[in-house]
Protein backbone atom coordinates (compact mmCIF):
# COMPACT_ATOMS: atom_id res chain seq x y z
CA UNK A 1 0.00 0.00 0.00
CA UNK A 2 2.99 2.17 0.95
CA UNK A 3 6.40 2.34 -0.27
CA UNK A 4 9.04 4.75 0.58
CA UNK A 5 12.41 4.33 -0.78
CA UNK A 6 15.50 6.38 0.38
CA UNK A 7 13.57 9.79 1.04
CA UNK A 8 15.00 12.86 1.59
CA UNK A 9 13.52 16.22 2.33
CA UNK A 10 15.97 19.41 2.91
CA UNK A 11 14.48 22.36 4.02
CA UNK A 12 16.16 25.58 3.37
CA UNK A 13 15.92 28.01 6.30
CA UNK A 14 16.66 31.42 6.65
CA UNK A 15 18.78 32.53 9.86
CA UNK A 16 19.47 35.42 11.61
CA UNK A 17 20.35 36.10 15.06
CA UNK A 18 18.35 38.52 17.57
CA UNK A 19 18.69 42.16 17.84
CA UNK A 20 17.36 45.45 15.58
CA UNK A 21 21.01 45.30 13.66
CA UNK A 22 20.74 41.63 12.46
CA UNK A 23 17.47 42.09 11.19
CA UNK A 24 18.18 45.31 9.42
CA UNK A 25 21.37 43.40 7.81
CA UNK A 26 19.04 40.52 6.87
CA UNK A 27 17.36 42.84 4.77
CA UNK A 28 20.56 43.48 2.47
CA UNK A 29 21.75 40.04 2.77
CA UNK A 30 20.14 36.69 3.98
CA UNK A 31 21.48 33.54 5.06
CA UNK A 32 19.98 30.32 4.44
CA UNK A 33 20.72 27.02 5.97
CA UNK A 34 19.66 23.60 5.15
CA UNK A 35 17.90 21.64 7.20
CA UNK A 36 17.59 17.85 6.28
CA UNK A 37 14.02 16.91 7.87
CA UNK A 38 14.35 13.29 6.37
CA UNK A 39 17.60 11.68 5.61
CA UNK A 40 17.41 7.84 3.56
CA UNK A 41 14.14 6.56 4.99
CA UNK A 42 13.14 3.66 3.48
CA UNK A 43 9.85 1.41 4.32
CA UNK A 44 6.63 -0.11 3.18
CA UNK A 45 3.23 -0.12 4.76
CA UNK A 46 1.15 -3.23 3.78
CA UNK A 47 -2.69 -2.35 3.20
CA UNK A 48 -4.60 -2.65 6.59
CA UNK A 49 -1.56 -2.16 8.72
CA UNK A 50 -1.35 0.50 11.76
CA UNK A 51 1.65 1.91 12.22
CA UNK A 52 3.64 4.68 14.37
CA UNK A 53 5.74 6.84 13.58
CA UNK A 54 7.48 7.79 16.53
CA UNK A 55 10.48 10.48 17.54
CA UNK A 56 11.06 13.08 19.49
CA UNK A 57 10.49 16.88 18.51
CA UNK A 58 12.02 17.28 14.65
CA UNK A 59 12.60 13.86 13.88
CA UNK A 60 10.88 14.18 11.02
CA UNK A 61 7.25 12.60 11.42
CA UNK A 62 5.25 15.32 10.57
CA UNK A 63 7.15 15.59 7.52
CA UNK A 64 7.18 12.04 6.42
CA UNK A 65 3.32 12.81 6.60
CA UNK A 66 3.26 15.38 4.67
CA UNK A 67 4.82 13.62 1.91
CA UNK A 68 3.44 10.97 2.28
CA UNK A 69 0.09 12.55 1.30
CA UNK A 70 1.90 15.08 -1.49
CA UNK A 71 1.67 18.50 0.85
CA UNK A 72 5.10 18.61 0.55
CA UNK A 73 7.68 17.64 -1.91
CA UNK A 74 10.25 15.25 -1.69
CA UNK A 75 13.99 16.27 -2.47
CA UNK A 76 15.06 13.08 -3.36
CA UNK A 77 13.61 9.41 -3.00
CA UNK A 78 10.34 7.53 -4.46
CA UNK A 79 7.43 7.29 -2.55
CA UNK A 80 3.65 5.35 -3.69
CA UNK A 81 0.97 5.33 -1.81
CA UNK A 82 -1.67 3.39 -3.37
CA UNK A 83 0.18 3.54 -6.10
CA UNK A 84 0.05 6.85 -6.75
CA UNK A 85 2.86 9.55 -6.39
CA UNK A 86 1.84 11.77 -4.06
CA UNK A 87 3.83 14.89 -5.71
CA UNK A 88 0.72 14.58 -8.39
CA UNK A 89 -2.24 15.26 -6.07
CA UNK A 90 -4.17 13.48 -8.70
CA UNK A 91 -8.19 13.19 -8.03
CA UNK A 92 -7.52 9.49 -7.30
CA UNK A 93 -5.07 9.74 -5.01
CA UNK A 94 -6.66 12.25 -2.97
CA UNK A 95 -9.91 10.97 -2.69
CA UNK A 96 -8.28 7.45 -1.23
CA UNK A 97 -5.82 9.27 1.32
CA UNK A 98 -6.97 11.55 4.40
CA UNK A 99 -4.43 13.15 6.53
CA UNK A 100 -5.47 15.15 9.80
CA UNK A 101 -3.19 17.17 11.81
CA UNK A 102 -3.64 17.84 15.02
CA UNK A 103 -3.19 21.53 15.03
CA UNK A 104 -4.29 22.30 11.72
CA UNK A 105 -8.20 22.45 10.67
CA UNK A 106 -10.04 21.66 7.78
CA UNK A 107 -13.30 22.54 8.90
CA UNK A 108 -14.83 26.43 8.53
CA UNK A 109 -13.82 28.05 10.89
CA UNK A 110 -17.00 30.41 10.71
CA UNK A 111 -19.71 28.09 10.03
CA UNK A 112 -21.03 24.88 11.45
CA UNK A 113 -19.04 21.51 10.26
CA UNK A 114 -22.30 20.09 8.78
CA UNK A 115 -21.01 23.21 5.98
CA UNK A 116 -17.47 21.47 5.55
CA UNK A 117 -19.00 17.77 5.49
CA UNK A 118 -21.54 18.81 2.69
CA UNK A 119 -18.49 20.87 1.20
CA UNK A 120 -16.72 17.09 1.11
CA UNK A 121 -19.62 15.28 -0.39
CA UNK A 122 -19.43 17.55 -3.30
CA UNK A 123 -16.14 17.60 -4.27
CA UNK A 124 -15.49 13.95 -3.55
CA UNK A 125 -18.59 13.40 -5.58
CA UNK A 126 -20.38 11.20 -2.75
CA UNK A 127 -24.46 10.23 -3.40
CA UNK A 128 -26.53 11.37 -1.11
CA UNK A 129 -27.36 8.28 -0.16
CA UNK A 130 -23.99 7.28 0.31
CA UNK A 131 -23.12 10.25 2.85
CA UNK A 132 -26.39 9.88 4.56
CA UNK A 133 -24.98 6.48 5.50
CA UNK A 134 -21.38 7.37 6.03
CA UNK A 135 -22.39 10.19 8.10
CA UNK A 136 -24.89 8.46 10.03
CA UNK A 137 -21.84 5.83 11.02
CA UNK A 138 -19.30 8.29 12.03
CA UNK A 139 -21.52 9.98 13.96
CA UNK A 140 -22.37 7.33 16.07
CA UNK A 141 -18.73 6.28 16.43
CA UNK A 142 -17.49 9.61 17.31
CA UNK A 143 -20.64 10.43 19.23
CA UNK A 144 -21.33 13.74 17.18
CA UNK A 145 -24.58 14.68 18.53
CA UNK A 146 -25.24 18.43 17.90
CA UNK A 147 -21.47 19.46 17.71
CA UNK A 148 -22.02 19.66 13.38
CA UNK A 149 -24.80 22.15 13.54
CA UNK A 150 -22.83 24.94 15.91
CA UNK A 151 -19.95 27.36 14.17
CA UNK A 152 -17.32 25.85 14.37
CA UNK A 153 -15.84 28.11 16.05
CA UNK A 154 -17.51 27.68 19.02
CA UNK A 155 -16.06 24.39 19.80
CA UNK A 156 -13.69 23.18 22.51
CA UNK A 157 -10.96 21.30 21.00
CA UNK A 158 -12.03 17.77 21.28
CA UNK A 159 -15.25 18.73 19.97
CA UNK A 160 -13.19 20.02 16.88
CA UNK A 161 -10.85 17.07 16.60
CA UNK A 162 -14.07 14.41 16.21
CA UNK A 163 -15.53 17.20 13.75
CA UNK A 164 -12.40 17.23 12.13
CA UNK A 165 -12.17 13.38 12.13
CA UNK A 166 -15.27 13.02 10.51
CA UNK A 167 -14.35 15.59 8.36
CA UNK A 168 -11.35 13.48 7.06
CA UNK A 169 -13.48 10.69 6.62
CA UNK A 170 -16.64 11.73 4.77
CA UNK A 171 -14.90 9.82 1.40
CA UNK A 172 -14.07 6.94 3.41
CA UNK A 173 -10.24 6.77 2.85
CA UNK A 174 -7.94 3.21 2.95
CA UNK A 175 -4.69 5.46 3.33
CA UNK A 176 -5.06 7.16 7.27
CA UNK A 177 -2.47 9.88 8.14
CA UNK A 178 -2.70 11.27 11.63
CA UNK A 179 -0.63 13.51 13.29
CA UNK A 180 -0.81 14.09 16.88
CA UNK A 181 -4.64 13.20 16.81
CA UNK A 182 -5.33 13.35 20.22
CA UNK A 183 -2.80 16.63 21.20
CA UNK A 184 -4.74 18.39 23.47
CA UNK A 185 -7.43 16.12 24.45
CA UNK A 186 -8.26 15.28 27.88
CA UNK A 187 -8.30 11.45 28.73
CA UNK A 188 -12.15 10.35 27.83
CA UNK A 189 -11.66 12.21 24.93
CA UNK A 190 -8.53 10.92 23.84
CA UNK A 191 -9.79 7.31 24.90
CA UNK A 192 -12.87 7.86 22.40
CA UNK A 193 -10.54 8.88 19.50
CA UNK A 194 -8.51 5.88 19.75
CA UNK A 195 -11.41 3.69 19.73
CA UNK A 196 -12.65 5.20 17.02
CA UNK A 197 -9.36 5.25 14.79
CA UNK A 198 -9.32 1.08 15.36
CA UNK A 199 -12.95 0.50 14.96
CA UNK A 200 -12.30 2.59 11.49
CA UNK A 201 -9.59 0.39 10.64
CA UNK A 202 -11.50 -2.99 11.23
CA UNK A 203 -14.12 -2.00 9.62
CA UNK A 204 -13.07 -0.62 6.92
CA UNK A 205 -9.29 -2.30 6.70
CA UNK A 206 -7.76 1.14 5.75
CA UNK A 207 -4.03 1.38 6.49
CA UNK A 208 -3.08 3.94 9.42
CA UNK A 209 -0.05 5.73 9.95
CA UNK A 210 0.18 8.02 13.15
CA UNK A 211 2.78 10.11 15.05
CA UNK A 212 1.83 11.02 18.49
CA UNK A 213 3.75 12.08 21.79
CA UNK A 214 1.29 10.08 23.47
CA UNK A 215 2.37 6.90 23.93
CA UNK A 216 -0.83 5.46 24.99
CA UNK A 217 -1.99 5.88 21.35
CA UNK A 218 0.83 4.05 20.24
CA UNK A 219 0.49 1.19 23.19
CA UNK A 220 -3.72 0.77 21.92
CA UNK A 221 -3.32 1.39 18.02
CA UNK A 222 0.07 0.47 16.67
CA UNK A 223 1.27 -3.16 17.08
CA UNK A 224 4.31 -1.70 14.30
CA UNK A 225 6.89 1.56 14.92
CA UNK A 226 9.16 2.94 13.04
CA UNK A 227 11.25 5.07 14.90
CA UNK A 228 12.72 8.60 13.33
CA UNK A 229 16.03 9.98 14.91
CA UNK A 230 17.01 12.63 12.99
CA UNK A 231 15.04 12.23 9.77
CA UNK A 232 16.21 9.01 9.43
CA UNK A 233 15.04 5.56 10.70
CA UNK A 234 16.71 4.21 13.94
CA UNK A 235 13.83 1.53 14.26
CA UNK A 236 11.26 -1.26 12.21
CA UNK A 237 9.30 -3.45 13.45
CA UNK A 238 6.93 -4.66 16.09
CA UNK A 239 6.34 -2.43 19.51
CA UNK A 240 7.30 -5.28 21.71
CA UNK A 241 10.35 -6.42 20.53
CA UNK A 242 11.21 -2.50 20.40
CA UNK A 243 10.47 -2.49 24.57
CA UNK A 244 12.25 -6.02 24.79
CA UNK A 245 14.90 -4.47 22.85
CA UNK A 246 15.65 -1.67 24.92
CA UNK A 247 14.19 -2.38 28.44
CA UNK A 248 14.42 -6.51 28.02
CA UNK A 249 13.01 -6.27 32.24
CA UNK A 250 9.56 -6.75 33.27
CA UNK A 251 8.02 -4.60 35.36
CA UNK A 252 6.83 -5.67 38.65
CA UNK A 253 4.63 -4.02 41.06
CA UNK A 254 4.04 -5.44 44.19
CA UNK A 255 1.32 -3.99 46.88
CA UNK A 256 2.40 -4.68 50.22
CA UNK A 257 0.06 -5.29 53.12
CA UNK A 258 2.79 -3.54 55.63
CA UNK A 259 5.89 -1.62 55.15
CA UNK A 260 9.52 -3.69 54.52
CA UNK A 261 13.04 -2.43 54.08
CA UNK A 262 15.12 -1.82 51.30
CA UNK A 263 17.32 -5.03 52.21
CA UNK A 264 14.42 -7.02 51.96
CA UNK A 265 14.42 -6.11 47.99
CA UNK A 266 17.56 -5.82 47.34
CA UNK A 267 18.20 -9.44 45.88
CA UNK A 268 14.79 -9.38 43.83
CA UNK A 269 15.42 -6.50 40.90
CA UNK A 270 16.07 -3.19 40.54
CA UNK A 271 13.60 -1.18 43.04
CA UNK A 272 12.36 1.45 40.56
CA UNK A 273 10.26 3.18 43.22
CA UNK A 274 9.62 1.73 46.66
CA UNK A 275 6.64 3.59 48.70
CA UNK A 276 5.70 2.13 51.80
CA UNK A 277 2.70 -0.31 50.37
CA UNK A 278 4.19 -0.41 46.89
CA UNK A 279 7.20 -1.58 45.38
CA UNK A 280 8.41 -1.54 41.69
CA UNK A 281 10.68 -3.41 40.59
CA UNK A 282 12.82 -4.14 36.99
CA UNK A 283 13.69 -7.81 37.01
CA UNK A 284 15.44 -10.23 34.77
CA UNK A 285 13.01 -11.80 32.67
CA UNK A 286 14.71 -14.96 32.76
CA UNK A 287 14.33 -15.19 36.73
CA UNK A 288 10.58 -13.61 37.06
CA UNK A 289 9.66 -17.46 38.37
CA UNK A 290 12.23 -17.15 41.03
CA UNK A 291 11.71 -13.62 41.82
CA UNK A 292 8.23 -14.05 41.95
CA UNK A 293 8.92 -17.34 44.22
CA UNK A 294 11.34 -15.70 46.53
CA UNK A 295 9.10 -12.35 47.22
CA UNK A 296 5.57 -14.37 47.82
CA UNK A 297 7.69 -16.30 50.69
CA UNK A 298 9.46 -13.13 52.19
CA UNK A 299 7.34 -10.26 51.83
CA UNK A 300 3.38 -9.75 53.18
CA UNK A 301 2.07 -9.27 49.42
CA UNK A 302 -1.27 -7.91 48.79
CA UNK A 303 -1.43 -8.81 45.08
CA UNK A 304 1.14 -8.03 42.51
CA UNK A 305 1.48 -7.48 38.47
CA UNK A 306 3.58 -8.58 36.06
CA UNK A 307 4.21 -5.99 33.02
CA UNK A 308 6.31 -4.58 30.12
CA UNK A 309 8.13 -1.01 31.13
CA UNK A 310 6.04 1.94 30.39
CA UNK A 311 6.19 3.01 26.51
CA UNK A 312 7.41 6.75 27.68
CA UNK A 313 10.53 5.38 30.09
CA UNK A 314 11.43 3.08 26.68
CA UNK A 315 11.04 6.05 24.29
CA UNK A 316 12.87 8.11 26.97
CA UNK A 317 15.50 5.78 27.12
CA UNK A 318 16.28 5.53 23.08
CA UNK A 319 15.38 9.50 22.95
CA UNK A 320 18.67 9.92 25.66
CA UNK A 321 20.79 6.92 23.81
CA UNK A 322 20.28 9.29 20.76
CA UNK A 323 21.36 12.07 22.04
CA UNK A 324 24.63 10.88 24.10
CA UNK A 325 25.21 9.22 20.57
CA UNK A 326 25.09 12.62 18.81
CA UNK A 327 26.98 13.99 21.29
CA UNK A 328 30.06 11.49 21.85
CA UNK A 329 30.28 11.22 17.91
CA UNK A 330 32.90 12.94 15.79
CA UNK A 331 32.01 16.40 14.31
CA UNK B 1 -20.20 19.16 -14.64
CA UNK B 2 -17.80 17.94 -11.88
CA UNK B 3 -16.25 21.61 -12.01
CA UNK B 4 -19.86 23.20 -11.89
CA UNK B 5 -20.88 21.28 -9.12
CA UNK B 6 -17.57 22.12 -7.45
CA UNK B 7 -17.71 25.64 -7.82
CA UNK B 8 -21.01 26.01 -6.80
CA UNK B 9 -20.22 24.27 -3.40
CA UNK B 10 -17.08 26.41 -3.47
CA UNK B 11 -19.55 29.44 -4.10
CA UNK B 12 -22.28 28.85 -1.41
CA UNK B 13 -19.92 28.15 1.21
CA UNK B 14 -18.44 31.44 -0.07
CA UNK B 15 -22.19 33.36 -0.01
CA UNK B 16 -22.40 31.78 3.23
CA UNK B 17 -19.46 32.73 4.78
CA UNK B 18 -19.93 36.19 3.04
CA UNK B 19 -23.26 36.62 5.49
CA UNK B 20 -21.32 35.06 8.68
CA UNK B 21 -20.66 38.61 10.17
CA UNK B 22 -22.87 41.03 9.30
CA UNK B 23 -21.46 43.80 10.72
CA UNK B 24 -18.25 42.90 7.83
CA UNK B 25 -20.68 43.23 5.29
CA UNK B 26 -21.69 46.73 6.53
CA UNK B 27 -18.12 48.03 7.21
CA UNK B 28 -17.41 46.36 3.61
CA UNK B 29 -20.89 48.83 1.72
CA UNK B 30 -18.79 52.11 4.29
CA UNK B 31 -15.36 50.97 2.99
CA UNK B 32 -15.99 51.18 -0.73
CA UNK B 33 -17.76 54.42 -0.45
CA UNK B 34 -14.18 56.31 -2.54
CA UNK B 35 -15.88 57.03 -5.70
CA UNK B 36 -18.97 58.64 -4.20
CA UNK B 37 -16.59 60.79 -2.45
CA UNK B 38 -15.35 61.67 -5.40
CA UNK B 39 -18.52 62.57 -6.82
CA UNK B 40 -18.90 65.66 -4.46
CA UNK B 41 -15.14 66.29 -5.23
CA UNK B 42 -15.18 66.43 -9.31
CA UNK B 43 -18.72 67.24 -9.22
CA UNK B 44 -17.72 70.52 -7.46
CA UNK B 45 -14.58 71.04 -9.63
CA UNK B 46 -16.72 70.84 -13.09
CA UNK B 47 -19.87 72.91 -11.70
CA UNK B 48 -17.79 75.57 -12.94
CA UNK B 49 -17.36 74.04 -16.46
CA UNK B 50 -16.49 71.03 -18.12
CA UNK B 51 -13.06 69.62 -17.62
CA UNK B 52 -11.76 67.44 -20.37
CA UNK B 53 -15.33 65.94 -21.53
CA UNK B 54 -16.58 65.50 -18.57
CA UNK B 55 -19.50 68.08 -17.24
CA UNK B 56 -21.11 67.77 -13.84
CA UNK B 57 -23.77 64.88 -15.10
CA UNK B 58 -20.95 62.79 -16.75
CA UNK B 59 -18.75 62.87 -14.11
CA UNK B 60 -21.64 61.38 -11.48
CA UNK B 61 -22.50 59.19 -13.92
CA UNK B 62 -19.05 57.64 -14.50
CA UNK B 63 -18.04 57.42 -11.03
CA UNK B 64 -21.79 55.71 -9.57
CA UNK B 65 -20.71 53.46 -12.59
CA UNK B 66 -17.26 53.34 -10.93
CA UNK B 67 -18.84 51.88 -7.78
CA UNK B 68 -20.77 49.18 -9.42
CA UNK B 69 -17.90 47.99 -11.41
CA UNK B 70 -15.30 47.90 -8.59
CA UNK B 71 -17.99 46.49 -6.36
CA UNK B 72 -18.94 43.54 -9.12
CA UNK B 73 -14.92 42.93 -10.18
CA UNK B 74 -12.62 43.70 -6.63
CA UNK B 75 -11.01 40.32 -5.28
CA UNK B 76 -9.71 40.29 -1.82
CA UNK B 77 -8.17 36.70 -2.15
CA UNK B 78 -4.79 38.22 -2.17
CA UNK B 79 -4.09 38.23 1.32
CA UNK B 80 -6.12 35.04 2.03
CA UNK B 81 -3.62 33.20 0.05
CA UNK B 82 -0.64 34.80 1.55
CA UNK B 83 -2.30 34.33 5.40
CA UNK B 84 -2.90 30.41 4.04
CA UNK B 85 0.73 29.99 2.66
CA UNK B 86 2.44 31.26 5.85
CA UNK B 87 0.33 29.67 8.26
CA UNK B 88 0.18 26.64 6.46
CA UNK B 89 -3.32 26.18 5.79
CA UNK B 90 -3.46 25.81 1.77
CA UNK B 91 -2.10 22.15 3.20
CA UNK B 92 -6.01 21.64 4.08
CA UNK B 93 -7.05 22.84 0.87
CA UNK B 94 -4.19 20.84 -1.33
CA UNK B 95 -5.71 17.84 0.42
CA UNK B 96 -8.71 18.12 -1.34
CA UNK B 97 -9.58 16.73 -4.80
CA UNK B 98 -10.61 20.15 -6.25
CA UNK B 99 -7.62 22.80 -7.53
CA UNK B 100 -7.28 25.22 -4.70
CA UNK B 101 -7.61 28.02 -7.61
CA UNK B 102 -10.90 26.90 -8.42
CA UNK B 103 -11.79 27.26 -4.50
CA UNK B 104 -10.44 30.74 -4.32
CA UNK B 105 -12.41 31.75 -7.39
CA UNK B 106 -15.78 30.44 -6.37
CA UNK B 107 -15.52 31.29 -2.77
CA UNK B 108 -14.41 35.17 -4.38
CA UNK B 109 -17.64 34.97 -5.99
CA UNK B 110 -19.45 33.89 -3.16
CA UNK B 111 -19.54 37.40 -1.59
CA UNK B 112 -20.58 38.73 -4.72
CA UNK B 113 -24.87 38.47 -4.51
CA UNK B 114 -24.31 40.99 -1.35
CA UNK B 115 -22.52 43.30 -3.26
CA UNK B 116 -24.43 42.83 -6.78
CA UNK B 117 -28.23 43.59 -4.53
CA UNK B 118 -25.72 47.02 -3.51
CA UNK B 119 -24.68 47.63 -7.46
CA UNK B 120 -28.14 47.39 -8.67
CA UNK B 121 -29.59 49.82 -5.78
CA UNK B 122 -26.37 52.42 -7.17
CA UNK B 123 -27.58 51.76 -10.77
CA UNK B 124 -31.14 52.53 -10.36
CA UNK B 125 -30.20 55.68 -8.19
CA UNK B 126 -28.03 56.58 -11.22
CA UNK B 127 -30.72 56.17 -13.99
CA UNK B 128 -33.46 57.39 -11.71
CA UNK B 129 -31.10 60.91 -11.10
CA UNK B 130 -29.24 61.59 -14.61
CA UNK B 131 -31.61 59.39 -16.88
CA UNK B 132 -31.54 56.81 -19.94
CA UNK B 133 -28.61 59.31 -21.21
CA UNK B 134 -26.08 58.70 -18.76
CA UNK B 135 -25.28 55.23 -20.27
CA UNK B 136 -24.07 53.97 -23.52
CA UNK B 137 -27.23 52.82 -25.62
CA UNK B 138 -26.16 50.31 -27.88
CA UNK B 139 -26.65 46.50 -27.62
CA UNK B 140 -23.34 45.80 -29.09
CA UNK B 141 -21.48 47.97 -26.28
CA UNK B 142 -23.29 46.02 -23.36
CA UNK B 143 -22.87 43.06 -24.83
CA UNK B 144 -18.84 44.14 -24.70
CA UNK B 145 -19.28 45.39 -21.04
CA UNK B 146 -20.60 42.00 -20.42
CA UNK B 147 -17.13 40.19 -21.36
CA UNK B 148 -15.75 43.27 -20.19
CA UNK B 149 -16.68 42.95 -16.22
CA UNK B 150 -16.32 39.47 -16.57
CA UNK B 151 -12.53 39.86 -17.56
CA UNK B 152 -12.06 42.76 -15.32
CA UNK B 153 -12.99 40.32 -12.63
CA UNK B 154 -10.70 37.21 -14.00
CA UNK B 155 -7.74 39.76 -14.23
CA UNK B 156 -8.25 41.66 -10.44
CA UNK B 157 -8.73 37.53 -9.37
CA UNK B 158 -5.19 36.42 -11.59
CA UNK B 159 -3.47 39.45 -9.97
CA UNK B 160 -4.81 38.83 -6.42
CA UNK B 161 -3.51 34.97 -6.99
CA UNK B 162 -0.15 35.58 -8.33
CA UNK B 163 0.33 38.32 -5.47
CA UNK B 164 -0.46 36.21 -2.64
CA UNK B 165 1.28 33.20 -4.55
CA UNK B 166 4.72 35.31 -3.80
CA UNK B 167 4.77 34.63 -0.34
CA UNK B 168 5.68 31.05 -1.88
CA UNK B 169 8.91 32.65 -2.14
CA UNK B 170 9.04 35.84 0.08
CA UNK B 171 8.20 35.97 3.64
CA UNK B 172 4.84 37.69 2.92
CA UNK B 173 3.62 39.71 -0.20
CA UNK B 174 0.78 41.65 1.79
CA UNK B 175 2.94 44.75 1.09
CA UNK B 176 3.09 43.45 -2.58
CA UNK B 177 -0.21 43.79 -2.88
CA UNK B 178 -0.93 47.20 -1.20
CA UNK B 179 1.52 49.19 -3.89
CA UNK B 180 -0.51 47.18 -6.65
CA UNK B 181 -3.83 48.44 -5.01
CA UNK B 182 -2.05 52.06 -4.86
CA UNK B 183 -0.82 51.52 -8.72
CA UNK B 184 -4.38 50.42 -9.17
CA UNK B 185 -6.46 53.43 -7.51
CA UNK B 186 -4.04 55.58 -9.54
CA UNK B 187 -3.82 54.74 -12.79
CA UNK B 188 -7.76 52.07 -13.43
CA UNK B 189 -9.32 55.23 -13.11
CA UNK B 190 -10.74 54.30 -10.01
CA UNK B 191 -10.19 57.92 -8.80
CA UNK B 192 -9.13 60.19 -11.96
CA UNK B 193 -10.62 59.26 -15.23
CA UNK B 194 -7.56 58.03 -17.24
CA UNK B 195 -8.90 60.33 -20.17
CA UNK B 196 -8.11 63.61 -18.00
CA UNK B 197 -4.79 61.95 -17.61
CA UNK B 198 -1.79 64.26 -19.61
CA UNK B 199 -0.87 62.60 -23.15
CA UNK B 200 2.23 60.64 -22.28
CA UNK B 201 1.46 59.70 -18.95
CA UNK B 202 -2.10 58.24 -20.84
CA UNK B 203 -0.29 55.71 -23.64
CA UNK B 204 1.52 54.38 -20.25
CA UNK B 205 -1.28 53.89 -18.76
CA UNK B 206 -3.10 52.28 -21.90
CA UNK B 207 -0.45 49.40 -21.80
CA UNK B 208 -0.82 48.56 -17.54
CA UNK B 209 -3.09 46.24 -16.83
CA UNK B 210 -5.04 48.45 -14.06
CA UNK B 211 -7.67 50.41 -16.27
CA UNK B 212 -8.50 47.20 -17.62
CA UNK B 213 -9.31 45.99 -14.13
CA UNK B 214 -12.10 48.98 -13.18
CA UNK B 215 -11.50 51.80 -16.07
CA UNK B 216 -12.20 50.00 -19.20
CA UNK B 217 -15.87 48.46 -18.15
CA UNK B 218 -16.94 51.84 -16.68
CA UNK B 219 -15.96 53.83 -19.70
CA UNK B 220 -18.08 51.43 -21.97
CA UNK B 221 -21.04 51.56 -19.24
CA UNK B 222 -21.29 55.12 -19.53
CA UNK B 223 -20.88 54.92 -23.56
CA UNK B 224 -17.07 56.90 -23.72
CA UNK B 225 -16.48 54.35 -26.66
CA UNK B 226 -17.88 52.97 -30.76
CA UNK B 227 -17.98 49.99 -31.49
CA UNK B 228 -14.51 49.55 -33.22
CA UNK B 229 -12.45 51.45 -30.21
CA UNK B 230 -14.75 49.31 -27.79
CA UNK B 231 -13.21 45.64 -29.51
CA UNK B 232 -9.91 46.99 -29.59
CA UNK B 233 -9.92 47.67 -25.99
CA UNK B 234 -12.03 44.62 -24.87
CA UNK B 235 -9.08 42.34 -27.00
CA UNK B 236 -6.17 44.27 -25.36
CA UNK B 237 -7.79 43.54 -22.07
CA UNK B 238 -8.68 39.80 -23.04
CA UNK B 239 -4.80 39.69 -23.48
CA UNK B 240 -3.91 40.74 -20.41
CA UNK B 241 -6.03 38.08 -19.08
CA UNK B 242 -4.41 35.64 -21.06
CA UNK B 243 -0.87 36.67 -20.11
CA UNK B 244 -1.56 37.15 -16.39
CA UNK B 245 -3.09 33.62 -16.39
CA UNK B 246 0.00 32.16 -17.48
CA UNK B 247 1.90 34.02 -15.28
CA UNK B 248 -0.23 32.98 -12.40
CA UNK B 249 -0.44 29.04 -12.91
CA UNK B 250 3.47 29.52 -13.29
CA UNK B 251 3.99 31.06 -9.80
CA UNK B 252 1.44 28.63 -8.52
CA UNK B 253 2.82 25.61 -9.78
CA UNK B 254 6.51 26.27 -8.37
CA UNK B 255 5.10 27.62 -5.71
CA UNK B 256 3.26 24.34 -4.62
CA UNK B 257 6.10 22.38 -5.66
CA UNK B 258 8.42 25.11 -2.89
CA UNK B 259 5.51 24.60 -0.31
CA UNK B 260 6.89 23.79 2.93
CA UNK B 261 2.96 23.12 4.67
CA UNK B 262 4.86 24.91 7.97
CA UNK B 263 2.65 25.25 10.91
CA UNK B 264 1.05 21.67 11.31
Amino acid sequence: MIEVQNLRKDYSVHKRPPGALAALRSVLHRKYETVRAVDDVSFQVAAGERIGLLGSNGAGKTTTLKVLSGLVHATSGAVRVAGHDPRRRERAFLERISLVLGQRQRLLWDLPASETFELHRVVYGISRPDFAATMRELEDLLELGDLSSRPTRELSLGERMKCELAAALVHRPTVLFLDEPTIGLDVGMQLAVRAFVQRYNERHGATVILTSHYMDDVVALCPRVIVLDQGAVAYDGSLEALVRRVRPEKRVVLRLTRAVLPADLAALGMVVRHAPLEVVLDVDPARIQTTLTEALAALPIRDLTVEDPPLEEVMAEIFAGQRDARRKAPS
Amino acid sequence: MRLAKNLRAFLRVGTVGALAYRADVIVWLLSTTMPLIMIAFFGAVTRDGAIGRYHEPQIVAYFLATFIIRSLTASWISWQINLDIRDGTLGSRLLLPVHPLVAYAAESIGGMPVRALGSVVIAGIMLALLGPSAVAHDPVIWILWCVSVAAAWLLSLLVSVTIGGLAFFVDSSAKVMDAWLAGLFVFSGYLIPVDLFPPRLRAVVDWLPFRYQIGLPVELMVGAHDRASAVGLVGRQLLFVVVLALVTFAVWRRGVARFAAYGG
